[in-house]
């Protein structure tokens, strides 16, 4: 299952798990990522309060939880090579996972139809 | 992620902007003015490319002031009432930094003065321009004429600028860094000072409004002449040191404490042939000789994370220090740089401090300025 928020971030549940990054739309908002900030493995993270930061050259925007739950892993690979999450957002450019505390919130987000046409 | 805010503010448009969005620029408001942040490229690259080949900017949103009527020696004599620099020793066909100054010593501006046979022309800083022409109408003498020119400016930087403009104009390869002279391209007039804000050799081309667009495309079409925004045009100044009026010097700020004393030669100091006789002189002099409570310097994060104006700077023990001024990441260098004015204690090469950045103590460490030697054409 594939969902959106409308601080422009992807969750795609597999399981109880829900690997976290931002979207298409944001990395053509933000430009050039030089740097990725990651929460660590088992933070408690709160929805809507900041997980992680993404710097473009020009700015520092935080990331923020889509949903209660806890990390599980992060992706290294973005922290060491930014320019990543620009090339493939939503595939490797991934940032991290998360143990979702309630998988049902998953229906409260946009799906891929209603999050395009939000960023329209 | 945030979202942007929108500014319902009525922005200017420069000579330059149909051109923009059919390159598919992204357009910011700056300083009045609907400007380029950056292109398709983005700004990584349209940096990169500067240094390599070169960069096409368009910044006719600065302010190209006329001084004009009697005598240029008489004008530029005038003209060192308000700027401590050396302006009478100014040739025709140069250009020289300075700084406009206040009655407390601060900087109300920087620009570049440029002398012609029958004129001077002053190019300053966007945000300012309107300020700057009241003062310099207000403080010469009446037979000063001091026009604010609608003229495009457009600056190519970077190691293939010579070739790309030489194609339009000859002449311009003759020129060394500071050198200015009056061109005809395409047909219009205009001219062209061999300077710049990137650290690169490059050109500062004039043209009318008009003749703007034709040229642009013209230097575009050049061998490795790619248009570059805003944002890459801040992160070159960055790495090479060069200050940012708004940011790195304001009023608040004097010429000692900006380390910008390069730009007030012995003859305007104290013992001088024409010392002093500027705004502010009283505290600027002084300080020069004397030294300054705080000065700015140059800073490298020893991590990755970009350290960003505002962010607080500490001694290793967490003694306050000062504040960066800006701060990015410095794509020449794979790595962030900033500036910022620390205690003067603090202030020597080498020096390790922290930033604040979101909680965190970050070390960085000062670093002379600038992070990338200039590559000017100098002989």
């Amino acid at each position: 299952m594939l969902r959106f928020t409308d601080e422009h971030e992807w969750l795609k549940l597999d399981g109880e798990i829900a690997t976290v990054g931002i979207t298409q739309h944001a990395t053509e908002q933000l430009g050039d990522l030089v740097f990725v900030e990651l929460p660590k493995v088992g933070a408690a993270l709160i929805k809507g309060a900041a997980a992680a930061v993404v710097e473009s050259v020009k700015a520092a925007s935080e990331v923020y939880a889509p949903l209660d739950g806890e990390v599980t892993e992060v992706n290294d690979a973005v922290a060491a090579s930014p320019e990543t999450v620009n090339a493939d957002p939503q595939g490797s450019g991934w940032l991290y996972r998360m143990r979702l505390k309630d998988p049902a919130a998953m229906e409260t987000l946009m799906d891929e139809a209603a999050y395009a046409a939000f960023t329209q | 992620m945030s979202a942007q805010p929108v500014e319902p503010v009525a922005l200017r448009n420069t000579p330059l902007h149909d051109l923009h969005l059919r390159l598919g620029a992204r357009m910011v408001p700056f300083a009045g003015y609907a400007m380029p942040l950056q292109y398709p490229a983005g700004q990584l690259k349209e940096h990169l490319h500067t240094r390599q080949a070169a960069g096409l900017f368009d910044v006719s949103h600065m302010g190209q002031v006329v001084l004009s009527g009697p005598d240029p020696d008489r004008i530029a004599r005038a003209l060192e009432s308000l700027i401590p620099a050396d302006l009478a020793g100014l040739k025709a066909g140069r250009q020289r930094y300075g700084l406009l100054t206040d009655e407390s010593g601060g900087i109300l501006d920087d620009l570049m003065v440029a002398r012609f046979d029958d004129r001077l022309v002053v190019v300053v800083n966007a945000a300012n321009k309107r300020a700057d022409a009241a003062r310099l109408r207000e403080r010469l003498p009446a037979e000063i004429a001091v026009e604010e020119r609608p003229d495009a400016l457009i600056a190519l930087q970077g190691p293939a600028a010579e070739a790309a403009l030489a194609a339009l104009a000859p002449e311009v390869a003759a020129m060394r860094f500071l050198d200015v002279r009056t061109v005809t391209l395409l047909g219009a007039p205009g001219f062209v000072a061999r300077s710049g804000y990137t650290g690169e050799d490059g050109f500062e081309i004039s043209v009318p409004a008009e003749a703007a667009e034709a040229v642009a495309e013209a230097l575009l079409a050049k061998a490795g002449v790619m248009p570059v925004g805003l944002g890459a045009r801040d992160t070159l100044r960055l790495e090479a040191g060069l200050c940012l009026h708004g940011a790195d010097i304001d009023p608040t700020t004097s010429p000692a404490e900006a380390d910008l004393g390069f730009a007030i030669p012995k003859v305007r100091r104290r013992g001088g042939a024409r010392a002093g006789g500027f705004p502010g002189e009283a505290r600027i002099l002084q300080e020069l000789e004397a030294g300054t409570a705080r000065r700015r310097v140059g800073l490298r994060p020893e991590g990755r994370a970009p350290v960003r104006a505002g962010a607080p700077l500490l001694a290793e023990d967490g003694t306050p220090l000062g504040t960066v001024t800006s701060g990015s990441f410095g794509p020449s260098l794979g790595a962030p740089v900033a500036m910022g004015y620390v205690a003067a204690l603090h202030a020597q090469a080498g020096t390790r401090l922290l930033a604040e950045v979101r909680g965190q103590h970050l070390p960085l460490v000062v670093t002379p300025l600038p992070f990338r030697p200039a590559t000017f054409k100098r002989d």
